[in-house]
């Protein structure tokens, strides 16, 4: 067999169900980032969302309302490292590691009667014209509505960093805390903001693979999808855009690795799974070698902990 | 004197708990295991067995689990304290644990060690293993016939031998029953990622596959299928809740038994390091309910190759076979031995695709 037997329609659309997770909970710790929070608790707040999203949508009958409780459940236990770091100055690096202990266990325990449920299905985008189109119209078009939300949230996160007043705050914030504080900005209130949108994103990414990707619920099931999460945000050095690509170009290389198998192409399988995290590397030896020349994409109070002294 | 009476009473308070433990006489059993207890699978079908075994023994014995423990130091570091908890035997659940179970019971040579699937052992440390190879035999048989587009699909998990054998011994039956298959091996590096295994089955959804074989531990390949269409089967657990479609019948683990044998013989006081390899024929491999659209003749078909089988006038492995690259490995009528099977590192001939190193 060989590669022609691959359909390029499906592999994009595959790509694109594939990315979306770890494209939403990317957007978010990356305005989380970017407000100077590293938030390593990702895969906690994406197995809460997955579990809440899933029973709040099992009860409801509607996928819509799960995806709501997702967002609120990523974002009420982002809420607990918030209070962590910003009240009991703890350290974030360890609060956020706990945080993931803490949702995995969590989400175990409000999923235990919920294995083998069935959620209610997810309407798929169907535009007459546009779905019908050659290539396009299965690529691109035939998505449930999440898809094109994890695309419009990327857009709304460009132009609120980029053009927005608050924008600009929430970089201030990120990249020196104590002039942002002398200037009379709510360090605090604003961190615990990004941070819920965080949560809220990770939830939403989480409840993506409960309630669309595999339709159930099993422990663990992000199986890791949170850390892939963290590495973009690195990858896309804190750009939106950037965000996009990366998160496509790990869950485009997942897929594709996957459909050369299938198809029969003799691929090195673990070479193809690894490279996303080798480009990512690379990435981070590009951003250390321009820090040198004082040029950093990192923000610069990334993971410092911020205690007003005046 | 008021430091030295406290010692003489811990010192009593020591032999009594001591005393007090020795009279209690309760076997502590301990379950590693590698996903969560309710992953639909592989772990929970060992738990569950580990419960039976707890409902069996009741007040005689106290059953320890740790779940989702990593294969590597977190496994030997798991099995180390359970011994130090006064474990009297653990039972490692997946194969990848074998080196460290090797490592904790040269440590501590009272405890007794039984590890699942693996082939090293040691005075205090037996393996266990399903030939569930003949369970795949059945699968393979009804996939050949299911499929409408001659394509099957198989998920594997990781290229060892385990793993080999069921792809082999299911290509095999179903291309005794349709000389037209073919099938496509997915290797996705882990036992449980349900969304990873949820896109292996829509890369082969999309290759045009419509049966497809997981040798993975969560039911996400059934999810796709359900709403994508095709067949499949339960592995490990029944699955049952998929039934009539897409899963058409299921290879299921029945370890209780085993289970409930070698605890007895610690307790006994008559256990030894053994290797135990039970099939169909032992009842460690079920076979689940056919179901769904299979026709009666098909269904009568995979029950009695089941039966051939479990009575041992058939074993899936018999010759003619040639191995991928077209050398002859069993000649007419010949049986596959043990020591082959066990070490299989090579796809039988009809396969196409290399094994990953």
């Amino acid at each position: 067999m060989d590669v022609s037997t691959i359909n390029p329609a499906l592999l994009v659309a595959s790509l694109m169900v594939a990315s979306t997770p770890i494209l939403l909970a990317g957007i978010g710790e990356l305005v989380a980032e970017r407000a100077g929070v590293l938030n390593l608790g990702v895969e906690g707040m994406m197995i809460t969302g997955a579990i809440c999203g899933f029973a709040a949508a099992v009860h409801s009958g509607s996928p819509a309302v799960g995806f709501l409780a997702a967002a609120a459940g990523g974002a009420l236990l982002s809420q607990l490292f918030a209070f962590l770091t910003q009240f009991a100055l703890a350290t974030q690096v360890a609060s956020g590691l706990s945080l993931t202990l803490f949702g995995l266990g969590l989400s175990a325990l409000i999923g235990r009667s919920y294995g083998g449920q069935k959620p209610p299905p997810s309407a798929r985008l169907d535009l007459p014209v546009l779905s019908d189109l050659p290539f396009f119209g299965r690529a691109f078009f035939q998505h449930d509505m999440m898809v094109y939300f994890s695309l419009a949230i990327v857009v709304a996160v460009w132009v609120f960093l980029k053009f927005t007043r608050k924008g600009l705050i929430l970089r201030a914030v990120g990249e020196n805390h104590d002039a942002a504080h002398a200037l009379g900005y709510k360090v605090i209130a604003i961190r615990m903001a990004a941070i819920a949108f965080g949560g809220a994103c990770a939830g939403l990414g989480g409840a993506y693979i409960s309630l669309i990707r595999v339709p159930q619920w099993t422990d663990g099931m992000t199986a890791g999808a949170g850390w892939i999460a963290l590495a973009i945000v690195v990858f896309a050095s804190w750009k939106p855009w950037r965000a996009l690509v990366g998160a496509y170009l790990f869950g485009g290389i997942t897929v594709l690795q996957l459909n050369l198998q299938a198809a029969g192409v003799n691929v090195p399988v673990q070479l193809l799974s690894m490279s996303p995290y080798v480009i990512t590397v690379l990435v981070l030896v590009v951003i250390s070698a321009r820090t040198r020349s004082g040029n950093s994409s990192a923000p610069a109070s990334l993971g410092r902990t911020f205690h007003a002294t005046q | 004197m008021k430091r030295r009476t406290l010692l003489a009473v811990s010192a009593a308070a020591l032999a009594l708990s001591a005393g007090a433990g020795l009279a209690q006489d309760t076997t502590k059993v301990g379950f590693i295991y590698v996903g969560p207890v309710n992953d639909g699978g592989w772990s929970q079908h060992h738990h569950e067995a580990a419960m039976v075994m707890k409902d069996h023994f009741g007040d005689k014995i106290e059953v320890v689990e740790q779940a989702s423990v990593p294969e590597g130091p977190d496994a030997e570091r798991a099995m180390t304290q359970m011994a130090l908890q006064g474990a009297d035997l653990i039972f490692a659940t997946s194969f990848g644990y074998m080196d460290s179970v090797i490592n904790v019971a040269g440590k501590f040579p009272d405890v007794k060690f039984e590890h699942a699937t693996g082939y090293k052992t040691a005075p205090n440390a037996g393996v266990y293993s399903a030939r569930f190879y003949e369970g795949r035999a059945v699968e393979g048989y009804l996939a050949g016939h299911m499929t409408k587009s001659n394509k099957i699909g198989y998920i594997g998990s990781f290229p060892i031998p385990e793993v080999i054998r069921g792809i082999n011994s299911s290509f095999i039956h179903a291309k005794k029953e349709n000389p037209d298959v073919t099938m496509s091996v997915v290797w996705i590096n882990t036992w449980f990622d349900p969304a990873k295994e949820a896109d292996a089955t829509q890369a082969l959804l999309d290759q045009g596959v419509d049966v497809v074989l997981a040798h993975t531990d969560s039911t996400a390949p059934l999810a796709v299928l359900k709403e994508k269409g095709g067949f499949g089967f339960g592995q490990a657990a029944d699955m049952y809740e998929y039934a009539p479609e897409p899963r058409i019948s299921s290879i299921i683990d029945e370890w209780s038994p085993y289970y409930i044998e070698r605890t007895q013989a610690v307790i006994d006081g008559t256990w030894e390091s053994d290797n135990t390899w039970d099939g169909i024929g032992a009842g460690m491999v079920g076979i689940g309910e056919i179901t769904g659209p299979v026709p009666d003749d098909v269904k009568a078909g995979a029950e009695a190759l089941a039966k051939s089988i479990a009575d041992g006038t058939y074993h899936p492995f018999t010759g003619p076979l040639n191995k991928q690259d077209g050398s002859a490995w069993l000649a007419d009528g010949e049986v596959a031995d043990d020591g082959t099977l066990a070490g299989m590192t090579f796809y039988v001939e009809g396969l196409t695709g290399e094994i990953p190193q």
